[in-house]
Parts: structure tokens; C-alpha cells; sequence
């Protein structure tokens, strides 16, 4: 959809700047959950300090984005589009942060887990983090194309990584009661595990902002309830 | 589009207006609710103007003039051969972009247009410019200067003794264009204020360039744009996610 340019120049490239700051730290997010789960995998203890070194780069990004908002907002009074654009962005912006607090947690647990021997090989930890990860690359495509039908597709993904948590979990709860020296091992797996599912959730999260940006309806709840029949 | 359905006092029907052969409204129908103030916007030249003032006859000054359709005011063509429009202009009253005071005193603004349609009473003429200058939110100003000329008061205050004037003839209709448009930002929040407040007594149809303030003293906002109105909707609607594309372009700054 071909957008008409705003009469203010500098209003359209500030606008632009956040866009963009957003696919930098969605990158930077994407990269670090490559990394932290890397760390794991090759038991690789330097990079998880890495990984949680680099998220003070993450948050500094996202608390510039954040005063970029905030600035175009009380000196543009945006409106319209460009008001759903900001607000979803700000939204965005934290979603991406809490996505790096988790890459982050994933390389902390790592590294207690690399000091002791590994109980099982990975195989559904590096699957769930491929998949969070083309969600956050997804759900940011969807937010540069505005494409609604990408962004409601990453929201089913999140059932699959779902699913895939649940299956961990059931797996190490029949190892720890195999043998109860497993169980310091499985309990730092499940909650690697646990944060590669909330990461999940906040991708879900962006995409369903970016349904909000682009149609003005909020699909962001669904009823607890039904969803427990 | 929304068409207001509650309460309509005033409404237009398939009105189009002409300053000689120039067309400067299309086919406009409105509805506008009681009790509510409804915003006019759009860039210059769209016809907002032109439709305020066909509203209370204001145009008929203007010579060459032609309006066709139809606009009723509590059901009956206000442009009808029998109708006096002396009197739909004291019904419909009418605040203008810059205040026009009368190089008079404060008091005598206020019952000029009184005295002229009858009341002789000082009494009543004292009562009802206590009542108007309180209604505009300036009688703590003034009451001790009544006798000052209208001239010496601050460009908000002459444009708040417009307002008290306009209310004196207990119109029914307030029709204002740009009112605060020549007003500094302390003046313009007091006007609006004065909006909010003359709202729950008076029907207010606002003619203003600057769309935050068609968003803050709005319900309804009409987007007009070469003398056609494109989006005629309630007021959160039109500035968080109105329904045609051209009313989103204007009010995020894509035009021209």
C-alpha cells in the first residue's frame, strides 16, 4: 500500500527512525537468543557472558526508542495512523526488551548448566528457539508491511512452541523421577524452556499490536474461559 | 459514516452553494445533534466556512449567492420565502474569527442587540448582562468596568464578550468560526472550557483549523475538502482510526 508522504519531512523521518530502531532491536533480540542457546548447546560459557553483557545494549535501545516516542508525541500530536504506529511501537519497543531479559536469563541458566554434565542431548530447546526466533523476524515483517494476515500467523505459531514446553516439561519430570540427581539439571532446562515460551508470547504479543496498528481492533485477549474448554 | 440519528436540531439535506458560478459546497447532508458540539475541518477552501454561514443565513449578504437543497432547523427549510432571517440569525447566533467587538462599553455590547428587538427594561437588560457575561466565563473580569470600553479588554476576554453578546439573544444554535484562531494558548483553553460549559445549554458547530481542538471539544467532527464533505463521524473515531483514507491524510498531515 503505497503511503502519501507527510508534508512534514522531518516528521516522516522521525517516524522512520523508530521503525527502524525497532527492526535494529528486533535483530539485536534474535541474535541474542541464537546466541544464548548456542551457549548451551557447545557448553560454551564466554558467550553466555556475552549474551548478558550485550543486553545492556538491548535495554539502551530500547529506552532511546522509548524517548523517541514519547518526544514525537507531545511535539507532533499525532493522530490517526501515525497515533496507532506510535502507541503500537512503544508497545513493541517493551515487548523486544522483555524478549532480551529472556535471551538473557536463557545464557544464565546456561552457564550453570555447562558446570555440570549434561543430562540429555537438546533437541527441542534449539526448535523452540528457531521458531521463536523467525516469530519475532515475522511479526516484524508484518509490522514494515502492515500485513495482518503474517502478524495473525505468527499468533498460531505460539501453539506450537506451546506444545513443545509442555512436551519438556513431561520428559524431565520423568527423569527427575528416574533419578532425583537429575533434578537440578532438569529444573535450569525447564526454565530455559519457560522463557523460550514467554519469549514466544511476546512476539504473539507484537503481532497482535501490529493487528491493532493496522485495523484498529484490539485482538490482544482472548476469554480465559472458552479457551479452557 | 455516521449519521447522527438523537436529537437532531438542525440538519442539511443534499446542500450545494454557490458564490456566483462557483460551486463551494456538493451535496452536503448533515445532521447535527443537540447538546453537542460538532467540529468542521479541513484545509482551506474545503467549504466548511461557506457551510457555517449557510447555517444562519449569513451568506444570504453576499450578493450572487445560491443555495440549493435544503436546510432544516427544527424541521423547517430555514431558506423557505416565508421564513424572516433576522430571526434565524438571533436562533442561530454566530462567534467570528477575530473579536468584533462594538467600540462601546462592555454593557452596552451586550443589550445592543437586545435593545433593538425590544427590551426596554433596565432592569432586565442589567439582569441578562449579568447572566451573559457569567455564562462566558468573564463577568469576574468585568462587572467592576461594565462602563469601560469593549476596546480595552485582552484579545480573549473581547472574544469571550462576543460570546456573552451572542448568548444575550438566547440563541439556540452556536455557530463558531475560528474562534480562537487570533487567541494566545491561555485564551484558546479558556474558550474551550467556555465550549464544554455552554454546550449543556446551546448547540455548538465549530469551524477550526487546528484539529487538537476539534479533538478536544468535539463529539462530532465533519472532514470536509473541495466543498464536499468526505467523513462525517464521531470525533475519537475521525483521530484514532477514521474511515476514509483521505480524512486519515489530512488529519496526519499527508496532504497537499
Amino acid at each position: 500500500m503505497e503511503e502519501k508522504r507527510h508534508t512534514s519531512r522531518e516528521y516522516e523521518r522521525e517516524l522512520q527512525e523508530i521503525k527502524n530502531g525497532l527492526l535494529y532491536l528486533g535483530a539485536m533480540t534474535e541474535r541474542a537468543i541464537d546466541r544464548g542457546v548456542k551457549a548451551l548447546l557447545e557448553r560454551d560459557s564466554d558467550l553466555a557472558r556475552q549474551v548478558i553483557c550485550d543486553d545492556d545494549q538491548i535495554d539502551k535501545i530500547d529506552v532511546e526508542i522509548e524517548e523517541k516516542c514519547i518526544r514525537l508525541l507531545a511535539l507532533r500530536q499525532p493522530a490517526a495512523r501515525d497515533l496507532r504506529f506510535i502507541t503500537t511501537a512503544i508497545k513493541i519497543n517493551g515487548h523486544l526488551e522483555r524478549i532480551g531479559d529472556m535471551a538473557s536469563n536463557i545464557a544464565e541458566k546456561a552457564i550453570i548448566l555447562n558446570e555440570v554434565p549434561q543430562i540429555k542431548p537438546y533437541i527441542d530447546l534449539p526448535r523452540m528457539a528457531d521458531i521463536a526466533r523467525s516469530m519475532i523476524k515475522e511479526s516484524l515483517d508484518a509490522l514494515v508491511h502492515e500485513n495482518v494476515e503474517l502478524a495473525k500467523k505468527v499468533r498460531e505459531e505460539d501453539d506450537t512452541i506451546d506444545q513443545l514446553n509442555e512436551q519438556i516439561f513431561r520428559e524431565l519430570l520423568t527423569f527427575m523421577l528416574e533419578d532425583p540427581r537429575k533434578i537440578h539439571a532438569s529444573l535450569y532446562i525447564m526454565q530455559i524452556s519457560k522463557s523460550l515460551e514467554r519469549i514466544s508470547d511476546h512476539a504473539a504479543g507484537i503481532a497482535d499490536m501490529v493487528v491493532y496498528m493496522v485495523t484498529g481492533k484490539s485482538v490482544r485477549h482472548k476469554s480465559s474461559c472458552e479457551s479452557k474448554e | 459514516m455516521v449519521i447522527v440519528e438523537k436529537n437532531v436540531i438542525i440538519k442539511t439535506r443534499n446542500v450545494d452553494f454557490f458564490y456566483g458560478s462557483f460551486r463551494a459546497l456538493t451535496d452536503v447532508t448533515m445532521d447535527f445533534e443537540q447538546n453537542r458540539v460538532t467540529a468542521l475541518i479541513g484545509p482551506s477552501g474545503c467549504g466548511k466556512s461557506t457551510l457555517l454561514r449557510v447555517l444562519n443565513r449569513m451568506n444570504d449578504l453576499i450578493d450572487g449567492t445560491r443555495v440549493e437543497g435544503e436546510i432544516l432547523f427544527e424541521g423547517k427549510n430555514i431558506y423557505a420565502p416565508d421564513v424572516d432571517p433576522v430571526e434565524i440569525r438571533r436562533r442561530i447566533g454566530m462567534v467570528f474569527q477575530k473579536p468584533n467587538p462594538f467600540p462601546k462599553s462592555i454593557f452596552n455590547n451586550i443589550t445592543y442587540a437586545p435593545k433593538l428587538s425590544g427590551i426596554k427594561s433596565k432592569r432586565d437588560l442589567e439582569t441578562l448582562v449579568e447572566g451573559s457575561l457569567k455564562q462566558a466565563v468573564l463577568w469576574d473580569e468585568v462587572k467592576d468596568i461594565l462602563d469601560h470600553s469593549a476596546m480595552t479588554l485582552s484579545g480573549g476576554q473581547q472574544q469571550r464578550l462576543c460570546i456573552a453578546r451572542a448568548l444575550a439573544m438566547k440563541p439556540d444554535i452556536l455557530l463558531m468560526d475560528e474562534p480562537t484562531s487570533a487567541l494566545d494558548p491561555i485564551s484558546t483553553a479558556k474558550i474551550e472550557e467556555l465550549i464544554d460549559e455552554l454546550k449543556k445549554q446551546y448547540t455548538i458547530i465549530i469551524v477550526t483549523h487546528n484539529m487538537q481542538q476539534a479533538a478536544r471539544v468535539s463529539e462530532h467532527t465533519g472532514f470536509f475538502y473541495i466543498g464536499k464533505l468526505i467523513e462525517f463521524n464521531t470525533t475519537e473515531k475521525i483521530f484514532t482510526n477514521p474511515d476514509v483514507k483521505q480524512t486519515e491524510e489530512y488529519i496526519t498531515g499527508r496532504f497537499g
